[in-house]
């Protein structure tokens, strides 16, 4: 074609030296990330919130009828570790899902190759998916309240339990998701930690035997479900939920530095 | 200015393949340079090293040797502030609509929330997308869907291009569109553009230089018309049989030897001398009767191809 243009060379303007790269900000790209992700979780919400809330309330109504009707603690711990289990239904099992599957089918590519923090797209991703946890954890946590009759004063503590176990969580669940050899493992991995919450944070810590104590001191729901439990209890030591909500804090951070971590090392293989 | 891309002995072997046996060269020892403000190709069958060799330009793939600078600098991984990329596959924007998709990969890009509305409104326009904005890529044909992915590529200004396949599967006017737009912001921006292509008639029409590659090697690296001034003393016969050609006539017992035969199409290269001399022999002696067609072509850049001594044939030539 240039044979043909003599003058193309000259008629083409000198190519000026890019300007500095344009990113968006950390926020910009959470909220933008939040909103494709969105656009995924609007075709599967409806299932997955039934069955998310669902399978929460069915535990708590099974265990009403086995656990000791006079022991109160009991009763906090089971709604609490249930409301938790809708979290890590969506945190861990699904988004471990979500991402062995956006790595498999080359989606993870598209956020590779644009300006933007692994951990915002984690964080993103994680945000859309706890869209519908959110409406799960009320139903599951007021069902159980009434069930196991226990005061609902204090539900307001969701908030930072859903938000910062929620995070956590979804760290983690992307970190399986990301770094399972295949998106079946990933799913495996996702399934087994859920697990693992449902029944060492829905059982009192009293009643396990000291192994699973400290297993389930390093699982980063507890300290979720330890907040909601002490919630519902009629005179509440601030103190230690104080505490306990720290460490979600500090395991929130780490566990999204760690699934970014984990995306960023799906590039440049 | 420096070169958009420079390229010295790149070496890539496929992973999975390695892991079982004999580890195969993606890319085997390739050197490019690419000049800033150009329309670059790279052609050649699929399973040539194509895409591998664009997964490392952008930062995907880590080479397993060899050097790759981009705007005079070592490659790091970090190309998403200088690079805009189209992957092959749209897979990360299946769930969006085509205006969500243009939108937010431009907001990715650094755009304010304003600058990237507008530009996504500009480019839904420029591409004729309009009457599919508001669908969802997924359920868009392959064509419409290569046509959005585009589009959200372009969200952003990147003052290089590297684009995967942009026009496979796309319609003549799509088509037009996407050379229009590449166009526009060559001559306006002095982008860089770099694509994947296996059409041979598209790489001639639009590229200022083309690679050609073959098993993992570049196998030639010019301008359309150098390459094929290369062949150019040959031309192409090509003729169709609509019944068995008979063998005893010598002309075509010669035809026969050197003949790419597809089907009832033989393709023959030859000087052109010796081509119009088997077509004239052809026509006046008893074979005219089984022929249904003949054509008679200068060289392609699939001529090229075949030249260099290119071993694949599916070249697509629409």
């Amino acid at each position: 074609m240039t044979e043909l243009l003599p003058n193309a060379a000259t008629a083409r303007p000198a190519p000026s030296v890019p300007p500095p790269a344009a990113r968006p900000g950390s926020w910009a790209a959470v909220t933008t990330v939040f909103r494709q992700q969105l656009a995924r979780g609007r075709v599967a919400r409806v299932p997955l919130l039934f069955v998310a809330a669902f399978q929460s309330i069915g535990l708590l109504l099974l265990l009403r009828g086995v656990v000791d009707r006079t022991s109160e603690t009991t009763g906090q711990q089971v709604v609490a570790g249930s409301t938790v289990l809708v979290v890590a239904f969506v945190a861990l099992n699904l988004l471990a899902q979500r991402f062995g599957a956006m790595r498999a089918s080359g989606a993870l590519d598209y956020y590779l190759t644009l300006p933007v923090p692994a951990g915002a797209v984690v964080l993103g991703t994680a945000a859309s998916y706890a869209t519908f946890a959110v409406p799960g954890t009320v139903i599951t946590a007021v069902t159980g309240g009434l069930v196991y009759r226990l005061p609902l004063g204090r539900l307001w503590l969701l908030i930072p339990v859903v938000v910062l176990t929620g995070a956590a969580l979804a760290g983690v669940g992307a970190l399986l998701g990301l770094l399972a050899p295949r998106p079946e493992l990933a799913t495996v991995a996702g399934q087994l930690g859920m697990s693992a919450i449902l029944f060492l944070d829905i059982i009192p810590a009293s009643r396990l035997p000291e192994l699973l104590r400290i297993v389930r001191a390093a699982l980063p729901g507890t300290y979720g479900a330890d907040v909601l439990a002490i919630g519902f209890r009629h005179r509440v030591p601030w103190g230690s939920v104080g505490v306990d909500l720290l460490v979600c804090l500090a395991v929130a951070v780490v566990s999204l530095l760690a699934g970014g971590w984990a995306l960023r090392r799906t590039a440049r293989r | 200015m420096p070169p958009a891309y420079e390229v010295r002995g790149l070496v890539r072997t496929h992973r999975a393949a390695a892991r079982g046996g004999e580890p195969v060269l993606a890319n085997d020892q390739i050197d490019l340079d690419i000049a800033a403000g150009d329309v670059f190709g790279l052609l050649g069958p699929n399973g040539a090293g194509k895409t591998t060799l664009v997964r490392q330009l952008v930062g995907l793939l880590r080479p397993a040797a060899g050097t790759i600078r981009l705007l005079g600098q070592p490659l790091d991984g970090q190309v998403s502030g200088l690079v805009g990329y189209l992957p092959q596959q749209e897979a990360a924007l299946a769930d969006l609509t085509v205006s969500l998709a243009v939108e937010t990969t431009g907001r990715l890009r650094g755009l304010s929330a304003g600058a990237a509305r507008a530009a996504r409104d500009e480019l839904i326009d420029e591409l004729g997308l309009g009457p599919l904005s508001r669908r969802v890529l997924g359920t868009l044909s392959g064509g419409e869907r290569r046509l959005a992915a585009f589009a959200a590529t372009l969200a952003g200004y990147r003052p290089i291009l590297v684009l995967d396949e942009p026009t496979t599967g796309l319609d003549p006017q799509a088509r037009r569109a996407v050379w229009a737009a590449i166009e526009r912001r060559r001559s306006g921006a002095g982008v860089t553009v770099v694509l994947v292509t296996h059409n041979v008639l598209e790489a001639e029409a639009v590229l200022d230089r083309v690679a050609v590659l073959d098993a993992g090697r570049v196998i030639a690296c010019d301008t359309p018309g150098r390459l094929k001034a290369q062949v150019s003393d040959e031309v192409r016969l090509d003729l169709v049989w609509r019944g068995v050609p008979p063998e005893s006539d010598p002309v075509v017992a010669a035809l026969a030897a050197r003949a790419a035969v597809n089907g009832r199409r033989w393709s023959v290269r030859m000087p052109v001398a010796e081509a119009r001399a088997a077509l004239g022999a052809l026509t006046s002696g008893p074979a005219f009767a089984v022929l249904d067609d003949f054509t008679l072509a200068t060289p392609t850049l699939e001529d090229v191809y075949l030249a260099l001594g290119g071993r694949a044939r599916d070249l697509e030539r629409v």
